[in-house]
């Protein structure tokens, strides 16, 4: 298998050096020291390891290296601006919409790719739209919450 | 209640897996290298913790009647306020409440107080975090501490300042007395090796003056988590770090037969370890080191185990034999109780008017934890540092110094904020794998279990068998109660109802899988079984399920939840057509709960969607209402998954649905509305709150169904595949 030799993450071109089947998952973790994307399940079922690529949600875990090309690559810490926090990341901390919060940055990135699909969800459509993310502390509700706060701080304009 | 604080016992049935405890053995001289100068106050509790009861399984050796200390609190000369304690943060927020208390008794702004948990190396010695002891134990010992050192501090301000000591006062990080006069902690503290170790009462603020405790502080840390920045033992990289993988029996009970390394020694930059069952390799990169273990040609040979399907049958006919599974210690008994009489409980069961009997299944189920086992482990010559997520670092601690072959002095554990347990890390393999891997090769090494590793390799929830039989008159009042768990545990297994001759008794049997604590052990178990029959006992009389249970019920704060709960649920509505009703309640652990359950029956689907849970709930006087909320909110749900669905499927000593596609956890669209309503009692000391929440919603939701459709469901989960028949 090729190497793939650089990733287009956070708006900064990084050199890797890493065999296209790898995930991109373990390339941000171990090879860049991107540890917000999290394993949960290893087999795209439960969303701890979202990030968005090409501006589409995607388990990091079950996505290759070699698919990733010049994509851009949005994780969680590329999303605060400086020190401000995007809508979304305050609105977690507003309604305290965690737990052990393992699976937050996941849930972030998601809520954040969701609205900028959608920039005004419905309660279902949030629901619909967050269920492949997993929170076994179960915040389901408080999530759901913080998704409909963003959503309205935001008013339709994606960032 | 006892002056002297006493440490968590460990309960019946809180499996644990580990005998080596060494003790802190940091002496003055130490903490001062820890902390530079300043003034510490550390606290001295009554050694407890060391001796369970004679009778109860689990537990270490006595070392009776001894003192140790229980916490301590250094204040540095920049008035930074640093709390250590051995507790560990799961996701129940403690560190933010623990924070708090702290700043209440010592009058400091929150952003000056740091804790410093779960580091071997630093904190002093605690069992583990379980068995909702942080709130009762850890909480009231910082609270003793926190006040002993406002104590210290106002001495110090009397003596520095020659005033009257009883004039004096503190507030907002200082010490304030008659005309102005005041002086920072950090003043006070400067330059100081000042260390006070106490075992004194010294008074602390009654919880209806409590300012900061009982007040919803969010989350102390909540922006490194919703930032990506927490590092959890997961995320850890050492310079030079590499990664560790085992190979794996392809079952339970499974021999190595003969073994072939060659192909996996060749890849580039891997090695193999190789120490009679041990087999790891470590790798440049996770994907190299699942490639090396997938290169390895292993020949096993199978041993024949119990399946799925001869489970609830292979618990009863070994019930006597063996002491609760494989890998933990069973419980025996339930508690407390006047001794039973099997002959007038047999008698009062022919008197009855009416009489009810059900036989309740309970799967295995699994933790889940979405963090999974992870460690790394460094050595430094002869010491080893291990970061790594376990609920016990101190026992973990035992255990890897065991593997390693290094005394525990030589081992520090540190316990990152974890991605959470619910019961299920008590231990960590993972730590010992990494241990013997690292001191092999000479290099940092990182192992994270892959899910189906901790879906196989870790512990489940004990299955269990209870058969209950009971009889109530035609007024409905309760007569004869006959209550035997096979398995399961005895938490919670005693009815809180009023009832004259009962027998209540847990059989221990032999567990085909390996088992161990989980969120509320057996107390959900219990509750399903207890309280769907209530609701059977009161249809079998005609009487609605809330006057029943009022009628037979004496506990004062059972009656407040359950009343609490049904009126914020409008309890007596008829609910719409298709959908029903439930209600259940229960205590464990010094916390009560009631919860209403509305469910919707799909009669295309023949499913069943809870579409309501009210729980009141009362654990005394409340620390931190929205975290305690999100508590209730979280047990209700993580309650729901093994209510419904969640069971592990097993057979031939293999775990045959272990991923997420196989094993169902609740999501989003699983999650009713949730309303919590918190009795706050101040005048009752705080209890723990991280399990009592998940007990009620089982039965309640059991309830519900049986209202809907008549049809009594007894075994946990209920509708793994819709709904029977």
């Amino acid at each position: 298998m090729p190497t793939v030799q650089s990733l287009h993450v956070n708006g900064d071109r990084k050199a890797v050096d890493a065999d296209g089947d790898r995930s991109l998952l373990s390339v941000l973790r171990d090879d860049l020291g991107l540890c917000g994307a999290k394993y949960g399940c290893g087999e795209g079922n439960c969303g701890a390891c979202t990030v968005i690529v090409g501006g589409q949600r995607v388990r990091s875990c079950i996505t290759r290296m070699s698919t990733v090309g010049t994509k851009p690559v949005r994780t969680i810490e590329g999303l605060a601006t400086g020190d401000k926090l995007h809508p979304v990341q305050e609105a977690f901390l507003e309604t305290c919409a965690m737990q052990c919060a393992y699976c937050t940055s996941g849930m972030i990135m998601s809520a954040v790719g969701l609205l900028e699909e959608k920039p005004h969800p419905s309660r279902d459509e949030i629901v619909k739209g967050m269920n492949g993310n997993v929170c076994r502390c179960g915040t389901y509700n408080r999530i759901v919450l913080a998704v409909e706060k963003a959503a309205g701080a935001m008013k339709g304009g994606a960032r | 209640m006892n002056d002297d604080l006493e440490l968590a016992t460990i309960e019946p049935e809180r499996y644990e897996f580990f005998e080596s405890t060494p003790k802190w053995e940091t002496s003055r001289r130490d903490f001062f290298q820890l902390v530079g100068t300043g003034v510490i106050v550390a606290l001295l509790v009554k050694d407890t913790s060391a001796q369970p009861p004679g009778d109860r399984g689990g537990g270490r050796g006595g070392r009776g009647g001894t003192q140790e200390i229980g916490a301590w609190i250094h204040i540095g000369e920049d008035g930074v306020v640093t709390a250590y304690t051995g507790k560990v943060e799961i996701g129940q927020n403690i560190r933010t409440s623990l924070t708090q208390v702290v700043a209440e008794e010592l009058s400091v702004p929150l952003s000056k107080i740091q804790m410093i948990m779960a580091d071997t190396a630093k904190v002093p010695y605690d069992n583990g975090t379980f068995g909702s002891q942080t709130t009762p134990q850890m909480a009231r010992m910082l609270r003793r501490n926190a006040a002993a050192t406002r104590e210290v501090l106002l001495d110090l301000a009397a003596e520095v300042g020659k005033l009257d000591r009883t004039k004096l006062a503190v507030a907002d990080g200082k010490v304030t007395g008659p005309n102005g006069v005041s002086f920072e902690y950090g003043k006070l503290t400067a330059g100081k090796k000042l260390m006070k170790v106490v075992a004194n009462n010294p008074p602390t603020k009654p919880a209806g003056k409590w300012t900061v405790a009982g007040t919803s502080v969010p989350k102390v840390d909540g922006r490194l988590y919703v930032t990506g920045k927490h590092e959890y033992a997961s995320d850890v990289r050492r310079p030079g770090m590499v990664f560790g993988k085992m190979l794996r029996p392809p079952s339970y009970g499974a021999k190595l037969v003969s073994v072939n390394t060659k192909d996996a020694e060749a890849m580039p930059g891997v090695r193999v370890v190789h120490s009679g069952d041990f087999i790891g390799v470590v790798a440049p990169t996770a994907f190299a080191a699942d490639a090396a273990v997938n290169a390895i040609k292993a020949e096993w040979q199978t041993v024949p185990q119990i399946s799925g399907k001869d489970l609830f049958k292979h618990l009863k006919e070994k019930a006597g034999q063996g002491g609760g599974g494989r890998g933990g210690r069973g419980g025996r008994g339930g508690r407390g109780g006047a001794p039973a009489n099997p002959a007038a409980v047999e008698a009062a069961l022919k008197r009855a008017d009416k009489t009810v009997k059900g036989s309740f299944t309970i799967a295995y189920i699994a933790h889940f934890p979405l963090e999974p086992r992870a460690a790394v482990a460094e050595w430094e010559g002869n010491k080893l540092t291990v970061w790594t997520g376990t609920q016990a670092p101190f026992r973990v601690r035992g255990d890897v110094a065991n593997a390693a072959g290094v005394p525990a002095e030589n081992v520090r554990v540190i316990v990152p904020d974890m991605g959470s347990g619910y019961g299920g890390k008590h231990q960590c393999e993972a730590a010992n794998e990494a241990a013997r891997l690292s001191k092999v090769v000479g290099k940092p090494v990182k192992v994270v279990w892959t899910r189906e590793e901790e879906f196989t390799w870790a512990y489940f929830r004990p299955a269990g068998v209870i058969d209950v039989t009971a009889g109530v008159k035609a007024d409905g009042t309760l007569t004869a109660w006959d209550f035997h768990n096979y398995n399961s545990g005895g938490s919670a297994i005693q009815t809180p109802y009023a009832i004259s001759n009962a027998i209540t008794a847990f059989h221990g049997t032999d567990s085909p899988l390996r088992q161990g604590s989980y969120r509320g052990l057996a107390a959900t178990a219990n509750h399903f079984a207890r309280e769907s029959t209530m609701d059977d006992l009161a249809h079998a009389v005609g009487m609605n399920p809330l006057p029943f249970r009022l009628k037979n019920l004496k506990n004062d704060r059972l009656r407040a939840v359950l009343e609490a709960a049904t009126k914020q649920f409008g309890w007596g509505t008829k609910p719409a057509p298709g959908r029903g009703v439930g209600l259940a309640l229960g205590t464990e652990k010094g916390s009560y709960v009631a919860t209403c359950a509305e469910v919707e029956i799909d009669k295309v689907a023949n499913d069943v969607r809870v579409v309501r849970a009210v729980t009141a709930f009362e654990c005394g006087a409340i620390l931190n209402p929205d975290h305690l909320k999100n508590q209730v909110e979280g047990a209700t749900i993580q309650g729901l998954g093994g209510a419904l669905f969640e069971q592990v499927e097993f057979a031939d000593g293999k775990i045959l649905n272990a991923d997420l596609t196989g094993y169902r956890v609740p999501r989003f669209k699983d999650a009713p509305l949730l309303e919590t309503v918190l009795l706050d009692r101040k005048d009752i000391p705080s209890a723990g709150a991280g399990e009592t929440p998940i007990v009620g919603i089982a039965p309640a939701v059991g309830n519900a169904i049986f209202q809907a459709t008549g049809i009594r469901i007894r075994s946990m989960p209920m509708v793994p595949n819709g709904l029977p028949g």
